[in-house]
């Protein structure tokens, strides 16, 4: 394949995965690893490495709107920013020795389990209770809604913190944003208010990603070849996705749709791991 | 929504300082894309119609494998280079927040997340010191 077209299919494929990943909130990795090692027939470090850096492109990008806004939590950001770098640096150094088919079909199985987390319905519940561990760390906070000031408690930070370090494992193997064990964290567990859990999780992943990033342009896993034509469209289609976002409230059928292609994708992944073939 | 009549709390007493990460985010990302975008153009326009070979991995171009060498194809015109240079910027653009987060939080006297900002840039430092190793 020439570069030109191979750069072209690519570039339309990456502006898909964003507007997708937009929508739904679940990033635009899940679909350009895929994209990268079954289509195009990319190794996957390559996949991984152009993967990671579109990561940090699309969160930097929204991070600093709702940071604006004032519903990012910047202390509970960073306090479990420890945690998924840590996981984060240790899962790139082990990206190195797991077979590139293990990677596969644990791909797969994130991606069916972010699909299942993605229809959930979100509980509005906001608690007040607060841990003598998130008083000490000064965690609770507020955010706008609507002209109102919403007060909220956080509950079990270690539970989380751990989930974290877990979250950032799985970004750094995968090369993926992992939001969705990010929220899975702060709201199941540290029961933190679907707004603030998103646009947190949103905020951290571009600092976890880095840390594994870091790692992979050093051992040359990132090819300006691959990556150039995958973080502008990724970009590009996250724009786009944020217009329509703005526009649309109502996305459930969008949810069981994304939720249906992500799962065609995932059984794809694990059967090419399982065969050895990627 | 105008939040600067409302007190936040979780995060800094100074929306100010909300403001300036935001702006270190967004101007990352925009001039880092435009790097990218640039040395696009220049390496279709010369190995446009050459072949890829991603299909097996294999190191990088050696010029662009380490920093001195990015920069000296940047100054050479060299699309890769560029392209490398930009994400590059990318990758730092969290990192500069996490700095500047320090900078910020020793600056309202909350001891306790200087020091948490501090330990999260010494993880991405000693990340990016040990990558090569193993």
């Amino acid at each position: 394949m020439s570069v030109i077209i191979f750069t072209v299919i690519l570039l339309t494929g990456s502006y898909f995965a964003g507007l997708l990943g937009s929508l739904t909130g679940l990033g635009g990795g899940f679909i350009i690893i895929p994209l990268l090692t079954l289509v195009l027939h990319v190794d996957i470090h390559y996949a991984i490495g152009a993967s990671i850096v579109s990561v940090i492109a699309t969160s930097s990008g929204a991070a600093a709107a709702y940071v604006k806004e004032g519903l990012t939590n910047i202390r509970i950001g960073m306090f479990l920013e420890i945690a998924t770098t840590i996981g984060a640096f240790a899962g790139a150094l082990l990206a190195i020795y797991i077979p590139a088919q293990y990677i596969a079909i644990l791909f797969g199985l994130i991606l069916v389990f972010s699909a299942i987390l993605s229809l959930r319905e979100k509980s509005m519940q906001i608690s007040l209770q607060e841990s003598p561990l998130a008083e000490k760390m000064k965690l609770k906070g507020s955010y706008p809604d609507q002209g109102k000031l919403i007060e909220y408690g956080v509950t079990n930070v270690s539970g989380g913190f751990f989930m974290m370090i877990f979250a950032g494992l799985i970004s750094g193997l995968l090369g993926i944003g992992s939001g969705a064990l990010k929220v899975v964290a702060m709201d199941n567990i540290m029961r933190i208010p679907f707004k603030v859990s998103t646009t947190t999780s949103n905020f951290m992943i571009g600092v976890t990603a880095a840390a594994s990033a870091v790692v992979y342009i050093q051992r040359g896993y990132i090819n300006p070849g691959i990556v150039m034509p995958v973080v502008i469209g990724v970009l590009l289609g996250a724009l786009s996705g944020s217009k329509i976002l703005m526009q649309s409230t109502s996305s459930t059928w969008l949810r069981w749709l994304f939720a249906f292609i992500i799962t065609i994708i995932a059984i794809q992944m694990i059967y090419h791991g399982i065969q050895g073939s990627i | 929504m105008s939040n600067n009549e409302l007190k936040n709390t979780g995060n800094f007493k100074n929306t100010g300082m909300q403001a300036i990460i935001g702006w270190i985010l967004r101007t990352g990302v925009i001039v880092s894309v435009s790097f990218v975008f640039a040395g696009g153009i220049i390496y279709l326009y010369r190995h446009g119609h050459s072949k890829t070979a991603f299909d097996s991995f294999h190191k990088i171009p050696e010029f662009i494998s380490t920093t001195e060498g990015v920069l000296q194809g940047v100054l050479n015109g060299r699309g890769q280079a560029i392209i490398q240079l930009g994400i590059i910027i990318l990758i730092a653009t969290p990192v500069l927040r996490v700095a500047f987060s320090v900078i910020a939080f020793a600056i309202e006297k909350d001891h306790l997340y200087t020091i948490i900002s501090l330990l999260v840039l010494l993880i991405i430092v000693g990340s990016m010191l040990t990558g090569r190793i193993g």
